[in-house]
């Protein structure tokens, strides 16, 4: 046996656990056998076989009630073959030897059928074998060994201290946790079993003005690669500190409500690491996919400025700019030990001193363009979102260094004569090639002579993603760095989503757009 | 040997001991095809099923839901305990969750208001119907001939073609038993020809793929394309905007979305009146227009009963089984209802009007979206909208971009190709700047097509469309 990463690998604190063995305990060398042997027999250049279980819990709260409560489970497996240099994809639900026959056949039958219509031959770059390989990521507390009980009183506990205040006159709560077992084994050899936890918690206040109108306040804290401790353990554990987070949003929200509208103009901008982890995702992380450069989602996603004749050429930003996909990173959301096509994960450079010089691959993508890539390898970014969907090209943890030994959020605020700190993701958008994009956010501090006067509002800042990224002109340290993210990146047809995040220090920008959203409304 | 549907929401609520309980399961097969670059890149066939079981305890409910209660090596009495053990697992959420807002008795057969399978419906021991590769079979080799055309002609074609049919069956421990199968089809294409500018898209839905002609969509596709032979750079500004279906269909989804009756009357949405109360009655867009839903709409037709497993603003697990029928939201221009639950209905003193699948808006007009051209002195024509978001919700300002084709209009004729934009528009605030109202056609929003496919618009004509910003995308 393999092991990709110790069981907590990189993440102090966090014990090993053992993949679930109600997963271990469904027939997944008898489904392959079947599976894998009827592709070959069938002529199949290359054949794999994904077998899923994704459990998904989730609590919903409305004014500190519980409004839904709902606890799933997924199971599935998919066949995927080459054929005749053809790609051919089935999933079934039923897990017997039968119905894996009758999916690769049917995998097998696609290709067939698809084949007329191909007129690039698939090839797959070849990868090490990773034989009976296991990979299980690092969290203290599985939400699923929690009682619901247990986790409702705690999260409507939240809700209600919000509630509480005078200033507060709605709440929305709501929590999912993911626990996710992926088994994969292909005909060179390869077979993985893998088992990752994620939670996502997030609490919205609103004040309604009885004379009209309203505003919202949503606490910041993200969705992590971590189990229930991040509800519970605090920040001495490395998790996050709700209750002084909650503590501090109905003053918070109750001075954005009173705040002044922004003048627009030219800003210069102090990001922290809440707001920013959303445009690293928009114009970066998905501008340097590699299907996206090459068109595969020109009809639907969307396709990159970032082609693949810019590697090594394109000014993305400033000197400053380093950025990295990562799918080791701990209590990541996109890690992983080994992607849907079995490849060992890794970290590498996209953007470094400011140039393009990487992109998030595939084996089939790596193998049609390594001349130019100047790769054999993938760098592991094939992922499908359940067993009924095909893999495709997904985003890695792509992130932002920091600078090291780099100065505090408070010493970046200083060097700014006129600007706006803005804090937390709201509203997000970006165009089809990954140029234009316009973000909103939780609070806006508005910066006067190196000091912080009071919130704004009605902010949204809009640029273009290398004429932003050019005016990048501070980093904080690792003291200010954090992981970010998110549970709902979509993508492909049929749509995927996928969990990703992206860590960043306060940074600084200087002379970026701003708008005034009411004006924008033609108020 | 899978054990069929039916029979396990009948053993599901056999099993139960709970005060009430709601079985709804699923099947699902799905097909699909992608293309990039006039070469097929993905395509597969799946298959999908799901059980979820709703216990009701007191006055509080759990749901519990799995894709499979096969074991993997069988079924007979492990199938069986394992349904067992959904069943009591949903039984112990319900123990364990607060008493619900929504609380309602469940429907009983009969009942006002209960949903029946109707003449002609369909048998509830039926079992799920299938589809299958057989649907793209004139479609495939259709586009084959596409394809290599536009690689002939240097044209690159890119796509996606999907068709999905899923069964419910629905069943309460208070003898509701119904049936629905939803066929849901949808085709996309994107053409390119290298020009700036050069890139224009078309969609469509689709029950069966019958409908799909694939010589009509690429000959459309091409007279698009020759508009993008002058490019023409426009600034950012208000410009009179042809909105055609798609576009309509994208921005008025956002809008019924945020149509929930309870947040109305809380005063957080866009339909919250000042001082209190909703906006109900108010007139928001010209006189004749109507926004409405229909589960029996001929060529719409949708899920004509409630099938929720999860409770919130729009929706109760209580309302399972509860009938839909033609809801207006919007009657001559004023908003005439907005989404309720029982329970919500029951707090504002209204009738539940619940979310349905289908949207429709028609204004009465009968000029078609090239007629509409034709009588435009100078104005944009659009193709789709992409990346909406939401950027202030008090007066649903929504952000996004033009994608795929923004023409200019002048003298009646399509000039040329522009830039593409961002803007950032309320739709709630557009439908008060209407101008011109073409007649309503079935179309596809681009936007919000993976979760909604079944709506007829009409194009419109906004004298002063914000464009915000210009985008270099193409």
């Amino acid at each position: 046996m393999s092991i990709a990463a110790s069981p907590g690998a990189g993440a102090p604190g966090t014990p090993p656990h053992d993949v679930d063995p109600e997963f271990l305990a469904l027939p997944r060398t008898a489904l392959t056998d079947a599976a894998l042997q009827t592709a070959r027999d069938l002529g199949a250049s290359h054949a794999d076989i994904r077998i899923e279980r994704l459990r998904d819990g989730s609590l919903s709260f409305r004014d500190g009630n519980l409004e839904s409560s709902h606890d799933g489970s997924t199971v599935g497996f998919a066949v995927r073959v080459v054929h005749e240099g053809t790609w051919g994809f089935a999933a079934g639900v039923d897990l017997t030897v039968d119905e894996a026959v009758r999916v690769a056949r049917e995998a097998v039958e696609i290709a067939k059928v698809a084949r007329p219509l191909n007129s690039e031959p698939i090839e797959l770059v070849d990868e090490p074998v990773h034989a009976d390989a296991t990979w299980v990521s690092a969290y203290r507390v599985n939400p699923f060994a929690i009682d619901t009980r247990d986790q409702i009183d705690r999260i409507a506990g939240l809700c209600r201290t919000l509630l509480a205040s005078p200033d507060v006159d709605h709440v929305d709560g709501h929590f999912n946790g993911v626990q996710e077992n992926k088994y994969y084994a292909d005909l060179a050899g390869t077979s993985t079993t893998q088992q990752r936890v994620r939670v996502i918690c997030q609490l919205e206040a609103t004040k309604v003005d009885p004379a009209g109108g309203f505003e919202t306040m949503r606490t910041i804290a993200p969705p992590v690669g971590r189990g229930w401790e991040w509800l519970i353990a605090g920040p001495a554990a490395g998790c996050w500190d709700w209750d002084a987070e909650i503590e501090t949003i109905p003053g918070l929200l109750a001075e954005k409500a009173k705040a002044s509208s922004v003048t627009p103009g030219r800003y210069d901008l102090v990001i922290d690491p809440s707001n920013l982890w959303l445009t690293i995702h928009e114009s970066v992380g998905h501008a340097t996919e590699l299907d996206r450069a090459l068109g595969y989602e020109a009809a639907y996603a969307g396709t990159s400025f970032a082609t693949l004749d810019k590697l090594g050429n394109l000014r993305y930003g400033s000197p400053l700019m380093n950025v990295t996909g990562d799918r080791t990173a701990p209590h990541g959301l996109a890690t992983i030990g080994y992607d849907d096509e079995g490849v060992a994960t890794s970290r590498w450079d996209i953007v470094r001193s400011g140039t393009l010089v990487g992109y998030q691959l595939d084996r089939r993508m790596t193998a049609a363009n390594a001349a130019a890539l100047g790769v054999s390898r993938s760098n592991g970014c094939a992922f499908a979102d359940s067993p009924g969907h095909v893999p495709i090209q997904r985003m890695a943890n792509v992130s932002l260094a920091a600078a090291p030994g780099g100065p505090s959020t408070e010493d970046l605020i200083r060097g700014v004569d006129r600007g706006i700190y803005i804090v937390g993701d709201k509203s997000w958008s970006i165009d089809m090639q990954r140029y234009n994009f316009q973000f909103t956010g939780q609070r806006f501090y508005e910066i006067r002579k190196g000091r912080i006067v009071g919130q704004l509002r009605d902010v949204a800042y809009q640029a273009t993603t290398t004429d932003f990224w050019g005016a990048l002109d501070g980093l904080g340290g690792e003291q200010t760095y954090v992981l970010g993210g998110a549970f709902n990146c979509g993508k492909g047809q049929p749509g995927q989503v996928a969990a990703v995040s992206h860590g960043a220090p306060a940074t600084l920008f200087r002379g970026v757009n701003i708008l005034n959203t009411r004006h924008e409304a033609g108020r | 040997m899978t054990e069929a549907s039916h029979e396990i929401v009948e053993r599901a609520l056999a099993a139960s001991r709970a005060d009430g309980c709601v079985v709804i399961a699923s099947e699902s097969s799905t097909v699909n095809l992608r293309w990039a670059n006039n070469t097929l890149t993905t395509n597969g066939a799946a298959r999908d099923r799901s059980v979820t079981v709703i216990s009701i305890v007191g006055r509080s409910f759990g749901v519990r839901s799995v894709s499979s209660i096969d074991s993997g090596s069988g079924g007979g009495s492990e199938t069986a305990d394992k349904l067992a053990e959904l069943v009591w697992s949903s039984e112990a959420a319900a123990k364990d969750a607060d008493e619900a807002e929504d609380y309602a008795d469940l429907l009983t057969p009969g009942q006002p208001g209960t949903a029946t399978a109707g003449p002609g419906g369909e048998a509830f021991d039926e079992p799920a119907r299938r589809t299958s590769t057989s649907v793209f079979s004139t479609f495939a080799t259709d586009l084959g001939e596409a394809l290599r055309a536009a690689r002939a002609e240097g044209r690159a074609l890119y796509g996606f073609a999907e068709h999905d049919l899923t069964t419910t069956w629905l069943g309460t421990s208070t003898g509701v038993r119904l049936r629905h199968s939803q066929p849901t089809g949808t085709v996309e294409w994107n053409a390119k020809n290298g020009q700036p500018g050069g890139s224009v898209w078309h969609g469509q839905s689709t029950h069966d793929f019958a409908d799909v002609d694939v010589a009509a969509t690429d000959a459309e596709l091409r007279r698009r394309l020759a508009w993008c032979a002058r490019s023409i750079d426009l600034p950012a500004g208000r410009y009179e905007t042809l909105l055609p279906p798609s576009a309509v269909s994208d921005l008025i989804l956002d809008a019924y979305w945020s149509a929930a009756g309870r947040d109305a009357a809380e005063g957080r949405t866009v339909f919250s009146r000042a001082g209190g109360g909703t906006r109900l009655g108010e007139a928001f867009g010209p006189a004749g227009l109507r926004l409405f839903s229909d589960p029996n709409d001929s060529e719409l037709s949708c899920t004509p009963f409630v099938s929720a497993s999860h409770s919130s603003a729009t929706s109760s697990v209580f309302d399972n089984g509860l009938a839909l029928g033609r809801t207006n939201w919007f009657d001559d221009g004023k908003l005439a209802a907005l989404v309720h639950t029982r329970a919500s209905a029951r707090a504002a003193g209204t009738s539940a009007t619940p979310f349905i699948d289908n949207l429709i808006m028609d204004g009465g007009g009968t000029a078609t979206l090239d007629e509409m051209v034709a009588s435009t002195k100078r104005g944009l024509l659009l193709t789709c909208l992409w990346y909406i978001r939401e950027v202030d919700p008090e007066v649903l300002l929504l952000t996004g971009l033009t994608r795929d084709g923004v023409y200019l209009v002048e003298n009646g004729e399509v000039t040329g190709a522009v830039n593409n934009f961002r803007f950032n528009e309320s739709p709630v605030s557009a439908l008060g700047r209407i101008t011109e109202i073409g007649a309503a056609t079935r179309t596809l929003g681009r936007e919000w097509a993976d979760w909604f496919t079944l709506s007829r618009m009409p194009a419109l004509r906004i004298p002063d469309f914000n464009m915000s910003s210009v985008s270099p995308a193409s």
